[in-house]
C-alpha cells in the first residue's frame, strides 16, 4: 500500500482557555487524494488544520507529513505544505508580485521569476502584479492567498473555507481551479461548511462534529451507504391529510396536499414501492407524475449528527 | 530532496521585507530625527553649551553627540524592531512566518538585523549631521562601530520581545517612552557623572544605560565615566539576556501561537 501522505494520530487540543477544540483525531490523507472536512462552525476544522502547518500546538498526538515528523522535523515537512487560511490576512502597503514572492523566499526557496509569472498568469493575477493588496477586491485577495501558498510549490494544499464568502460565480472558479491542480499532483485538503461544496469537490469526506471525527468515507461510499432516496407522487386530486390505510409507509404531504413523499432506503432489497403502489391504486388514489431523488450530504450530515447526538 | 539546514532564503526574505517598508517611509524615518537632534544642537549645544564647563577639553556641543546617537540608537532599535514583529501579529500575516520553515533563530536575524541596519544607519546620518555643527573626533574608530553595532543590537533585540509581548500599539510606545528615554536622561547623556554630587552618583551608577553612553563617548574622546571593559560587558549581557528572554518566548510559544 502507498503510504499516506498525512498521517494524524490521536491529536486532542485543549485551548488555554480550556476549550477542548479536538479529541483524538485519527486520520491519513493519501496522497493526491481532495480530502473535504466537513463540520459546523466550531467544530475543530481550522484547529486541526493549523496544528498540522504549526500554528498551533497540540496538546497531545502526533502528525508525520510526507514522512517528516511536523515537530522535530519541521523544516522538511513546511516545506511540503502550502496553507491558505481561513482569513484575508494581508499586508495592505505590498505589492501582489512582493509578497508572492516574500512567500517563496520565507519557505526557503531561490527566486524564479519565471515560476512566480507563471504562478500568477495562472490565477489571473500576472495584470495585477504591482497592485497593493488593500486595492484588491475580496475574490483577488483570496487568490493571492493562494499564490502565496503555492509559491514555493507545494505537493500539499491546505485550503481552509476556501469559497466562505464568495459569490457563486467565483466559486466555480475555486473549484475548477482546485481541480487544476490536483490534476497536477497536489493534494488538497479543504475545510468547508457547505455540504454542496464537499460533494462537489471531494474524494473523500471526513465529518468532524464538536471536535471528534465522527466518519471518513469515500464520498460515493458514503453516499451510497447512507444514501435515502425520496419517492415524490404528484397526486391528481389534492388531499387534506394522509389516509391511515397508508400509516405504513410513514408517508408526507407536502405542496398543499398536492403531493406524497416517501424516503426509502435504496440498497434495501425490498423498498417498499411495489406494495405502496398497489396499495394507492386499491385505494382509487391517482397519480400524475412520479420522481426519486438521492438524498445529498445535508441530508446525510444532519442524519448522522441526529443520531449520534441521540445516543 | 532533503531540505537544506538553513533557511538563508527565508532570513533574507523578512530582511528585505522590513527594508522595503523603511524605504517606504523613509522621509519619516530620517528627518523627525535630524531636526530633533539639530534641535538639541541649537538649544543645548550653542545657547547652553556656551556657559556649561567641566567636560574636560571637549566642547559642551561636542560632548553631548554620543549621547545623542545613542538616544536615537535606543529609541529607533525598540520602535524598528518592536514594530517589526508587532505588525504581523496585528494583522494576522503572521500565521505565514508560524507556517514556514524557518528556525525561531532564522526569525529573529531577520528582523532583528533589518531594525539593527536601520538604526545604525539613522545612528551615522546623525553623527554627519552633528559633524556639521560641532569639531567630532573618533579616538578609536574600531571601539565606536562595535558599540554602535552591539547596542543597536542589544535593543533591537529588546524590541523584539516587547513586540511579542505588547497586545497593542500603546505598550509599543510605552517601554521607550516611559523608561529608556527618561534613563537616558538621567544617564549621563547631557553631562559627566563625574558632575553630580552624591549621592546622586552612586545612585546613578544603578542605571544601566550610564555604561552604554560611557563606553561610546569614550570610543570619542577616550573620557570614560565607568571602566570601558565594563560597559562592553554589559552590553554583551543585554544582548545574552535578550536571547535567552527570545529562546524562552519560541519553545514556549507565548503570545505566538495557542
Ligand atoms: N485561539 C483560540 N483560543 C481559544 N479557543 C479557540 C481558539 N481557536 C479556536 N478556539 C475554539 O476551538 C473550537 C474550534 O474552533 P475552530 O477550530 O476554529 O473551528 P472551525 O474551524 O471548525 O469553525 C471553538 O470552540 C473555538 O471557540
Ligand atoms: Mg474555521
Amino acid at each position: 500500500m502507498v503510504p499516506p501522505v498525512i498521517s494524524i494520530r490521536n491529536l486532542s487540543k485543549v485551548y488555554a482557555g480550556g476549550d477542548e477544540a479536538l479529541r483524538d483525531v485519527s486520520l491519513d490523507i493519501a496522497r493526491g487524494e481532495i480530502f473535504a472536512l466537513l463540520g459546523p462552525n466550531g467544530a475543530g476544522k481550522t484547529t486541526l488544520i493549523s496544528i498540522v502547518c504549526g500554528i498551533v500546538t497540540p496538546t497531545r498526538g502526533t502528525v508525520v507529513a510526507d514522512g517528516h515528523d511536523i515537530v522535530r522535523d519541521y523544516r522538511a515537512a513546511r516545506r511540503k505544505i502550502g496553507l491558505v487560511p481561513q482569513e484575508l490576512h494581508t499586508d495592505a502597503f505590498e505589492t501582489v508580485l512582493a509578497t508572492v514572492r516574500f512567500s517563496r523566499g520565507l519557505f526557503g526557496r531561490p527566486p524564479d521569476d519565471g515560476f512566480v509569472e507563471t504562478l500568477l498568469k495562472d490565477l489571473s493575477l500576472w495584470d495585477r502584479r504591482a497592485s497593493k493588496m488593500m486595492e484588491l477586491s475580496g475574490g483577488m485577495k483570496r487568490r493571492v492567498m493562494i499564490a502565496k501558498a503555492l509559491s514555493h510549490e507545494p505537493d500539499i494544499l491546505f485550503l481552509d473555507e476556501p469559497t466562505a464568502g464568495v459569490d457563486v460565480e467565483l466559486r466555480r472558479d475555486m473549484w475548477a481551479l482546485v481541480r487544476r491542480l490536483r490534476d497536477s499532483g497536489v493534494t488538497i485538503i479543504l475545510t468547508t461548511h457547505y455540504i454542496e461544496e464537499a460533494q462537489e469537490m471531494a474524494d473523500r469526506v471526513g465529518v468532524i462534529s464538536k471536535g471528534a471525527l465522527i466518519l471518513v468515507e469515500e464520498k460515493k461510499a458514503l453516499m451510497r451507504k447512507l444514501g435515502k432516496k425520496q419517492l415524490t407522487l404528484n397526486l391528481a386530486e389534492p388531499m387534506l391529510r394522509v389516509p391511515p390505510e397508508l400509516a405504513d409507509w410513514h408517508l408526507a404531504l407536502n405542496a398543499d396536499g398536492q403531493e406524497l413523499l416517501y424516503v426509502f432506503d435504496a440498497n434495501e432489497e425490498r423498498t417498499g414501492i411495489p406494495s405502496l403502489l398497489r396499495r394507492m391504486s386499491d385505494l382509487g388514489i391517482a397519480f400524475k407524475d412520479l420522481h426519486t431523488r438521492e438524498s445529498s450530504l445535508e441530508d446525510i450530515f444532519v442524519g448522522l449528527v441526529s443520531t449520534r447526538s441521540g445516543q | 530532496m532533503s531540505a537544506p539546514m538553513f533557511n538563508r532564503h527565508g532570513i533574507w526574505a523578512i530582511y528585505r521585507f522590513e527594508m522595503a517598508r523603511a524605504l517606504r517611509t523613509l522621509l519619516q524615518s530620517l528627518v523627525t530625527p535630524v531636526i530633533t537632534t539639530s534641535l538639541y544642537f541649537v538649544v543645548f549645544g550653542s545657547a547652553i553649551g556656551s556657559r556649561m564647563t567641566g567636560m574636560g577639553n571637549v566642547p559642551y556641543g561636542a560632548f553631548i553627540v554620543p549621547g545623542l546617537v545613542m538616544l536615537s540608537l535606543f529609541t529607533q532599535s525598540l520602535f524598528n524592531a518592536s514594530f517589526g514583529i508587532f505588525f504581523p501579529k496585528f494583522t494576522g500575516t503572521i500565521y505565514e512566518m508560524l507556517s514556514a520553515p524557518v528556525s525561531p533563530f532564522e526569525i529573529v536575524t531577520g528582523y532583528v538585523g533589518a531594525a539593527a541596519t536601520k538604526s545604525i544607519a539613522l545612528g551615522l546620518v546623525i553623527l554627519a549631521c552633528a559633524s556639521l555643527f560641532v569639531p567630532i573626533h573618533i579616538l578609536h574608530p574600531f571601539w565606536m562601530v562595535a558599540f554602535l553595532v552591539l547596542v543597536a543590537l542589544a535593543f533591537s533585540l529588546f524590541g523584539f520581545i516587547i513586540g511579542i509581548w505588547a497586545k497593542n500599539f500603546e505598550q509599543i510606545q510605552s517601554i521607550p517612552m516611559l523608561v529608556i528615554t527618561p534613563l537616558t536622561f538621567l544617564g549621563g547623556a547631557f553631562y559627566s557623572v563625574d558632575m553630580l554630587p552624591q549621592p546622586w552618583r552612586t545612585v546613578t551608577l544603578f542605571n544601566p544605560i550610564v555604561y552604554l553612553i560611557s563606553g561610546f563617548r569614550w570610543s570619542f574622546y577616550g573620557k570614560a565615566d565607568v571602566p570601558v571593559g565594563l560597559s562592553l560587558l554589559l552590553t554583551l549581557g543585554f544582548c545574552a539576556l535578550c536571547l535567552a528572554v527570545i529562546a524562552w518566548i519560541f519553545r514556549t510559544g507565548y503570545r505566538l501561537k495557542s
